[in-house]
């Protein structure tokens, strides 16, 4: 890390070395002719000098990959997973329901609620006909 | 090639100057809907309620159910 470091990266244009650092003979002459006026390079020359200094250019650095698909793959996996281990666990751990859950406690508590007149103008007594006793 | 000098100051501004009058205008429209989507219909059922709202009556029907402990239902 306190070395000169190459990087691609976005939002880091110019990196700490370039990308070719051993240059060989060709190379070498190339860096001596951009010593000299940029117009007498040529096209491929430029682009040769581009490519010593940087890896990727921008669109490749921004190029689309499949990793997506990894990411969802492993995600529906690991939800798979997590189901099966809440099955295991609703068998053998959870302990018995409380008795005010059955159905015969639930209709006792529903039917004190509307006699109690709860919530009687916008919410839940609203919603019962006391004339004909049923739901609206 | 020549590209032209991109905008170096005033961005904040040209920013708040297209996105606060939307903001205000959404605000707006939200607090609008909300009062004449939530609050007025809310008001209209609670007087609605009470104009026809006999409390002796209620009363008596839940005594009758039996939820009360100061007043058991008639014929106890």
């Amino acid at each position: 890390m306190s070395q000169p470091m190459y990087l691609d990266r976005l939002d880091t244009p110019l990196p700490d070395r370039p990308w070719k650092d051993v240059l060989d003979s060709t190379d070498k002459s190339l860096k001596q002719k951009e010593k000299g006026p940029w117009t007498a390079l040529s096209k491929e020359e430029k682009i040769a000098l581009y490519r010593l200094k940087f890896n990727h250019t921008y669109p490749e650095m921004k190029r689309p990959s499949h990793e997506w698909k990894t990411v969802i793959g492993g995600m529906f996996i690991v939800f798979g997973i997590t189901g099966l281990v809440v099955f295991w666990q609703c068998h053998y751990v959870y302990p018995p329901q409380p008795h005010t859950f059955g159905e015969e406690w639930q209709a006792k508590q529903i039917q004190r609620m509307l006699d109690m007149r709860i919530n009687p103008i916008t919410g839940f007594s609203a919603q019962w006909d006391y004339k004909n006793k049923q739901w609206k | 090639m020549s590209l032209a000098k991109p905008a170096m100051r005033g961005l904040l501004g040209k920013r708040l100057r297209f996105h606060l009058p939307i903001a205000f205008a959404l605000s707006v429209v939200a607090a609008a809907a909300f009062k004449y989507g939530v609050t007025e219909p809310r008001k209209q059922a609670y007087a609605d309620f009470y104009k026809q709202y006999d409390a002796t009556k209620e009363f008596n029907n839940m005594r009758e159910a039996g939820i009360f402990e100061s007043v058991r239902p008639t014929g106890k």
